[in-house]
């Protein structure tokens, strides 16, 4: 659903006037790593009937890129978003892009697609004030026509425009509409993907049924450190139709059934080779301190601490942990890779089609135009696809059976165990607040396992500093981008340290954090939060149970508030309300971003309470959803989401932000109910008793 | 060892032939080339395959397709009527209950067969009966709400 539409217009010919070349066939546009097309030619396509085509190097994880790209184009060519096609992700026909993640789409490709819709807009009236001899200020636009205002009968349509010529005018920098002229942007509008995903036709890289294809299970060691030797696949080999390939240390047993070729994989006997990590998921938080100690490098530095230490009335010392966690999306890695005259396309489950094109490229010791990837519908991304090492298996694979569709689908196992997983890491802080409890004195961190990715946040303070180790290969797993990568790990020491002094000091945590921000943006968004949740702070441990803490990502801020109930008896914390108050300046579709933020919420519901990857040595013991705990429904509590009318930022993406501070949020509740301070993500029910059994009894 | 296997799927009946243990997930979308129901742990524990065999909802990656000889088995790709979506599919339209898609098939298949035994079902209710399906984009307060105006506002599920 998702290219056809469009594409089928190709294919009869009906393309294209901004195209000298039409849309299938490759590349139009030579893909230029590293900047953006400023051709407006290589966004959008005309089709004779007159539908546009919105080409973009990003894909569809389920964030609503595929909605918000067609309200931009829409709202300057006055269109329905429906009358705009959007194709992602195929490295041939679409310009280069940057890999979707880091909340980068309505940050740095809007504004490029914005500016070419624009400039297409004024090429189109140029051209009809030609066909129809007006002038361009006498012309309206609307759904696909242009006429003369005055005399509505003198008209034509963008289809009739751009017929059979070619086009090559160029505008250069064209602004886009006024916001106040805007009649899409900030509208709710139907998802594009709907259809396709409530109906099952939505094709996922898995769900593609070339002719031919053969399914590849790969023979993986049984730890990381080790590769594989020798293997006898006699018995496996003994399964009709069930072919053995082998490249390096990558053997693959090949058939034409997917379970067929799991079932001959368990045949195989290999011999590995090599060392694992010596270190298991309770040991690892020393591990990682004590690797990262001669590292150790000052990366922030403002003030002087110790002054800051004698001019501290109360001083919290924190030491605050997270495990490994792993992206655990539904669907997992999955490639189907084909090899052809030369040319190696693969088909893939992808965040990232132009990191992929040139990772299976390097890989295969191939020129990048000899790479075309082609993305397809994600199964969720959340940094976990924009790494290729399932793309490149399928591809060296494909390379050794020329000309067959070769499908490597992980299974949950593989996924969990090949993951790059959200870093585990050791914060500890030293940190001090005045006596008239209105200024931090210091603020000392050492960190181990991360770095300082929004580890500060707009709170004044008088001295701090942030240490991170420099230590190359720090990690025994290992780790990759996890949904706004190190800011969780640093908005969760921060807050939960700010609550600690609060709580120390006797002082409310709203309170304190208003004195302390010094942005105009956090404290009108602290205030919004507070109101809107209703509630009336006072210094902690209430026994109510409410939590609150910020978070930023770039210049996006988030206020979290979250209220929780612990079952003392088991440890067990069931969250009942979360509340998100989030400025990301101007919000393109409010409906699309509320779900990016109710997603958040949930998905970190997760990750502090139970995703924990367990391992020992270099065997992962997380095998599936039965011991690595994903939130479900009685998990989630009822969430509320707040945007800031008329925030003056520009648009910042909406991925990352409202994942930042959800643990925190959560801690400081705990702490708030019980007087107990977790400190341990996940704070599984063991967790939260241990900490129980800390709190002094009165 | 190859069996000939009959059933009815999206009422239409078929026959084929594959081991009798193999797993109806496969065959679904391996034989038949019905790829909407999704396969995400293959252990029955996160609801991607989820279909339903004489209306109960079943994880297809832990049933075997000789446990559906002679039954009725529905996937997403049946449970339009005549190119007319089913209230519970509109309901998910309608209320964005989906980010990914991938979770959708399973969802939407548990949510039917849950409502039409229980058509006006409290959320409580739902969320017990949803307890088996996985939704990692965190889509479930809308997939709640969605289900919840089925049984409240359209009537139910046909
Ligand atoms: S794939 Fe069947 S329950 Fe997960
Ligand atoms: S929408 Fe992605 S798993 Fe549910």
């Amino acid at each position: 659903m998702k290219r056809r539409s469009f594409l089928q217009g190709t294919a009869m010919g009906a393309l294209t006037l901004f195209f000298k070349t039409s849309a299938s066939s490759a590349p139009v546009e030579p893909t230029r790593p590293g900047a953006y097309s400023d051709d407006f030619n290589a966004y959008l396509k005309i089709s004779a009937d007159g539908r546009v085509g919105c080409f973009v190097g990003k894909a569809e994880l389920g964030q609503g890129a595929m909605t918000v790209l067609a309200m931009l184009v829409a709202e300057e060519l006055e269109l329905d978003p429906a009358q705009v096609d959007v194709l992602l992700g195929d490295t041939d026909l679409c310009p280069w892009d940057l890999p979707t993640g880091g909340s980068l789409t309505m940050w740095q490709t809007a504004p490029v697609i914005r500016g070419a819709a624009a400039e297409a807009r004024m090429v189109l009236l140029g051209m009809a004030s030609k066909a129809l001899g007006a002038p361009v200020s006498d012309l309206a636009l609307k759904d696909g026509a242009i006429w003369v205002k005055a005399a509505p009968k003198r008209r034509t349509t963008f289809g009739e425009l751009v017929k059979g010529r070619k086009m090559e005018r160029h505008l250069g920098k064209v602004k886009p509409k006024p916001l106040s002229e805007c009649t899409v942007i900030g509208r709710r509008f139907p998802r594009k993907d709907a259809l396709a995903k409530i109906t099952g036709a939505a094709k996922y890289a898995g769900d593609l049924r070339l002719p031919g294809t053969l399914h590849a299970c790969i023979l993986r060691p049984p730890a990381h450190g080790l590769t594989l030797t020798t293997a006898d696949t006699a018995a496996a080999e003994r399964i009709p139709g069930v072919r053995i390939v082998r490249d390096g240390t990558l053997l693959a047993v090949l058939h034409a059934q997917p379970d067929t070729a799991r079932k001959a994989l368990a045949l195989v006997k290999g011999t590995f080779e090599g060392t694992e990590p010596d270190v298991d998921d309770m040991r690892i938080y020393q591990y990682l301190v004590d690797k990262a100690a001669p590292g150790q490098r000052v990366m922030i530095s403002r003030g002087d601490i110790a002054v800051g230490e004698k001019r501290a009335a109360t001083v919290v010392e924190g030491e605050y942990r997270n495990a490994y966690e792993s992206h655990a999306t539904l669907e997992p890695q999955t490639s189907v890779a084909k090899w052809e005259e030369g040319r190696m396309t693969v088909w893939a489950s992808t965040q990232a089609p132009f990191i992929f094109r040139d990772a299976v490229a390097e890989a295969l010791k191939l020129a990048q135009d000899k790479v075309r990837i082609i993305s397809q519908f994600v199964g969720g991304g959340f940094g976990g696809k924009l790494v290729a090492p399932g793309a490149i298996e399928a591809a060296r694979i494909a390379r050794l059976v020329p000309g067959v569709p070769i499908q490597v689908a992980w299974n949950r196992e593989e996924d969990l165990f090949l993951d790059g997983y959200r870093p585990a890491a050791v914060v500890k802080i030293r940190s001090g607040l005045d006596a008239g409890r209105g200024a931090i004195t210091f603020w000392d961190s050492t960190v181990a396992g991360v770095s300082q990715g929004e580890a500060e946040f707009p709170y004044e303070m008088q001295a701090t500093r942030y240490q991170a180790p420099a230590v190359p290969g720090l990690h025994p797993l290992k780790t990759g981008a996890w949904r706004a990568p190190n800011a969780h790990t640093n908005a969760f020491a921060r807050e939960s340290q700010l609550d600690a002094l609060a709580a120390k000091s006797g002082i409310d945590p709203v309170t304190l954090r208003r004195r302390l921000a010094n942005d105009a943006r956090v404290l009108r968004l602290l205030d919004l939060a507070v109101e809107t949740f209703g509630w009336e702070p006072a210094p902690g441990p209430t026994g109510r149970g409410i939590g609150l803490a910020c978070g930023a990502w770039r210049q996006g801020f988030v206020v979290a508030i979250a209220q929780v109930a612990v079952d003392k008896t088991t440890g067990k914390v069931q969250v009942e309300r979360f509340l998100e108050a989030v400025d990301v300046g101007l919000v393109v579709n409010p409906d699309g971003a509320r779900q990016q933020v109710e997603g958040a919420i949930t998905m970190c519901i997760g990750q502090a309470l139970s995703e924990e990857i367990r391992f020992k040595g270099g065997q992962i013991l997380d095998k599936n959803f039965d011991t690595y705990i994903l939130p479900r429904f009685s998990a989630i509590p009822r969430i509320q989401v707040v945007f800031p009318e008329n925030s003056t930022t520009i648009t910042q993406g909406i991925g990352e932000p409202p994942v930042v501070p959800v643990a925190a949020a959560l801690a400081n509740a705990v702490f708030d109910a019980t007087g107990a301070r977790v400190t341990h993500v996940p704070f599984t029910p063991e967790r939260v008793l241990e900490a129980l059994k800390r709190v002094p009894t009165k | 060892m190859d069996a000939t296997v009959s059933f009815v799927l999206n009422g239409k009946p078929v026959t084929v032939t594959s081991p009798r243990d193999r797993m109806l997930v496969w065959v679904l979308r391996d034989e038949l080339g019905l790829t909407g129901t999704k396969v995400g742990c293959e252990a029955g524990l996160c609801g991607a395959c989820t279909v339903l065999v004489d209306f109960e909802a079943v994880p297809s990656c832990a049933t075997k397709l000789g446990e559906v000889a002679g039954k009725a088995v529905l996937t997403i790709e049946g449970l339009a009527l005549d190119g007319k979506l089913d209230p519970i599919q509109k309901a998910f339209q309608d209320h964005h209950a989906f980010q990914c898609g991938f979770c959708t098939s399973g969802m939407i298949l548990a949510a039917w067969a849950f409502l039409k035994k229980k058509p006006r079902a409290t959320r409580a209710e739902i969320v017990e009966a949803m307890e088996g399906n996985i939704c990692r984009c965190g889509a479930h307060v809308r997939i709640l709400d969605a289900v919840e105006s089925v049984g409240k506002v359209k009537g139910g599920v046909r």
